[in-house]
């Protein structure tokens, strides 16, 4: 079995500015709930950016699910993307035009791959199956504006969850929500996780939440390019 | 499929400003295919003023100059016909009918236009339409007349009263003849055409008018230059008057008969029936009530309307006119002189086109800003499509197709608008201009207006787009702003 991400000699900077990224080895196993953590600027984002195949290393190798990114066009890495990795963002995750059930519905749409995993279910059926899980199958009609936060973040898990690809990339979803409410949230993540068989990288800044994952990478260790 | 359905959930999202946008557009859209109807319009009852005519004949001069005063009632014509020239052709076997015309005067600013029943029988416009009477009959008579559409309107004639005449063209000309009794029995249908501002007599009539003391004169010879003389025959008249008059009670009616240019023509006129009653008794000329249509004879024509037996011979035909050796006389093909005209006109509706297509641009352009503007509200939006799989190129086409999806609702709302207006207010442009605006579906021009506008859209929604690409290629999936 290959290594969900497998990250070597990986150097990233943005046109002609500084390196933002600088890390000599990063590796995680398939099923890992994997803990990303760093401060503000340490280029978690920049990271994920990079894993995801939306920017390009500048230098190294990157390889996910054992694909290396650098082999890939722009456009293969666009349906990569889209086929293997969920993805939630720290807020404002939803499309304000698009209803709950849309915005679930969305990677099913946007990729071929993500649809054919979704084990011949429906896009809706299976959209509203996932809300049922994250306890907002009530919601899927409503305009995602009248949604309070803690709702939003689980419209987007499910987004990132549905055709349950390989990996989850949480890029602090949490960090908008009160302690109570990102204990719940992240044990419907896990929940939801294992039963698609999904990687889980999670990204904070916020320590408190170490203790639920099965490992943690602290990245101001593994990035030499932030002092 | 998705990025259209994206594209229109999008601006149903903004649905304000999307309207603002769509909104300018259909209008400077509208203003675009409103000029263009306007003009298809303007130039369809221009060239459609007369039809099924092969030829317009009448003195030699400018073929403009003949088709303004025989076709559209402006100008004057410096010549005439002799009757006897217009026999000749009216009889030469290649002609199938004719519509003599004797133009040169006016009532109250309207023309005067001496014809026959030929006029009738055979004037055609706009496709084929026959000249059709409102109310009364033809004008047969002496001192019949038949009034246009809009003479009667705006005179606010009907049948039975009576109209006098003016020598010349003025709204009050030179000598007023008023005592020429002629009689409204006929108004004729709307055409929308010059026909509607002009009054019909005889042609007959039209030579009683050029009687200088409202009878016919003794002797013929004296009348073939009426024309020319008329001025001096005026002036002979009254001191005619002047010296026949004894009667205290006829003093003033002289007097008013002199000061003709500003004289009310109703007043007067009787007047100057009663006076002329008396010279005619005294000179031994008939009264002109007496005389019958059969007695006059006609001098003259200005110009005459030709149609031929078979159309094949309309060129030579107008080849002979022109070289007939008795008379200067020309000959024009009416489709060919007024499309000559046209062109001379055509730098206005240019210049209209190029306005219209200058707003459409600037609407277009209102759209550019709306869509770029919004652009970095929708930095998120486009990051989050970004994570989900959609390449920048696909970001590019749904800005792309937002801006088409706006110029082509903008454009149809326009397409749509315009054909309200023009349902709703086709009658009143007709009533109020005279300018008749047909409905008909969309053709080839509003289609390729259509087509050259959503391109344009199209085109230039690239502007944006290009924008939101190099943002999606830069940001990733972080929002900086």
């Amino acid at each position: 079995m290959t290594l969900a991400i497998d990250v070597r000699g990986l150097r990233f900077r943005y046109g002609r500015g500084p390196w933002v990224l600088d890390i000599g080895e990063l590796s995680l196993e398939r099923g890992a709930r994997a803990f990303l953590f760093g401060p503000s600027g340490s280029g978690k984002t920049t990271l994920l950016g990079v894993l995801a195949g939306v920017l390009e290393a500048t230098e190294g190798e990157v390889r996910v699910l054992g694909e290396d990114l650098a082999s890939l066009s722009g456009a293969q890495r666009d349906a990569f993307r889209a086929e293997h990795i969920g993805y939630v963002f720290q807020m404002f995750n939803l499309i304000p035009y698009l209803s709950v059930l849309d915005n679930i519905a969305l990677p099913a749409r946007m990729s071929a791959g993500r649809r054919a995993r979704l084990d011949g279910a429906g896009v809706k059926e299976t959209a509203a199956l996932l809300a049922d899980h994250l306890h907002i199958g009530d919601l899927l009609k409503k305009p995602v504006t009248e949604l309070s936060v803690g709702q939003q973040q689980r419209v987007a898990a499910c987004r990132a969850l549905i055709g349950s690809p390989e990996i989850i990339v949480a890029d602090e979803p949490t960090s908008s929500l009160d302690f109570d409410r990102r204990e719940a949230f992240l044990r419907l993540l896990f929940q939801e996780c294992e039963r698609a068989g999904s990687t889980l990288v999670f990204v904070s800044h916020d320590r408190t939440l170490e203790g639920m994952f099965s490992r943690t990478i602290s990245l101001p260790d593994v990035n030499k390019a932030v002092l | 499929m998705l990025v259209l359905d994206l594209a229109l959930k999008s601006l149903r999202n903004r649905a304000f400003s999307t309207s603002l946008t769509v909104g300018s557009i259909a209008l400077s859209f509208a203003l675009l295919i409103g000029v263009e109807n306007v003009r298809v319009g303007m130039r369809e009852s221009f060239s459609n003023t007369i039809s099924q005519t092969d030829l317009i004949v009448g003195t030699k001069g400018g073929t403009i100059q003949l088709l303004l005063y025989s076709v559209f009632g402006m100008g004057a014509p410096t010549e005439n016909v002799s009757w006897e020239a217009y026999r000749e052709w009216a009889e030469h076997p290649a002609v199938e009918w004719t519509i003599p015309y004797s133009l040169g005067d006016s009532h109250r600013g309207f023309r005067v236009v001496g014809t026959n029943e030929d006029f009738y029988r055979h004037y055609r416009y706009r496709g084929g339409q026959e000249i059709a009477l409102a109310e009364g009959r033809p004008n047969a008579d002496l001192f019949d007349v038949t009034l246009g559409a809009d003479v009667a309107a705006e005179l606010n004639y009907a049948l039975g009263d009576e109209v006098s005449v003016t020598h010349g063209l003025g709204e009050l000309g030179f000598i007023t003849h008023d005592h020429m009794p002629f009689t409204v029995v006929g108004i004729l249908d709307k055409t929308f055409t010059p026909v509607d501002r002009a009054i019909y007599v005889t042609l007959e009539g039209m030579e009683a008018i050029h009687w200088e003391d409202g009878a016919p004169p003794a002797s013929d010879d004296e009348h073939d230059h009426a024309h020319d003389e008329e001025a001096e025959a005026a002036h002979d008249e009254d001191d005619h008057a002047h010296d026949e008059d004894d009667d205290d009670g006829h003093d003033e009616d002289d007097h008013a008969h002199d000061d003709e240019a500003e004289a009310a023509p109703a007043d007067d006129g009787h007047a100057h029936d009663q006076e002329v009653e008396a010279a005619a008794a005294d000179d031994g000329h008939a009264h002109a009530e007496d005389i019958s249509i059969e007695d006059v004879e006609i001098s003259q024509v200005t110009s005459f309307f030709v149609g031929t037996t078979d159309r094949r011979d309309v060129l030579q035909l107008q080849r002979d006119i022109n070289d007939f050796e008795d008379e200067p006389m020309m000959a024009v093909l009416p489709g060919v002189a007024l499309n000559e005209m046209w062109q001379g006109l055509g730098y206005a509706e240019t210049g209209l086109r190029l306005v219209a297509i200058f707003v459409v641009l600037v609407g277009l352009l209102g759209m550019l800003v709306s869509l770029y503007t919004s652009l970095n509200e929708r930095r998120r939006e486009m990051a989050i499509l970004r994570a989900v799989g959609a390449g920048p190129n696909r970001i590019l086409a749904l800005l792309v197709l937002e801006s088409v999806c706006l110029a082509g609702a903008g454009a149809l709302a326009g397409l749509a608008l315009v054909y309200g207006l023009l349902a709703a207010g086709q009658s009143i442009v007709e009533a109020q201009v005279g300018l008749f605006i047909p409905i008909r579906p969309p053709g080839p021009i509003e289609l390729l207006l259509l087509g050259a506008v959503v391109t344009a859209g199209f085109l230039m929604g690239f502007v944006p787009a290009f924008k939101a690409y190099r943002t999606a290629l830069h940001d990733g999936l972080a929002v900086r702003v």
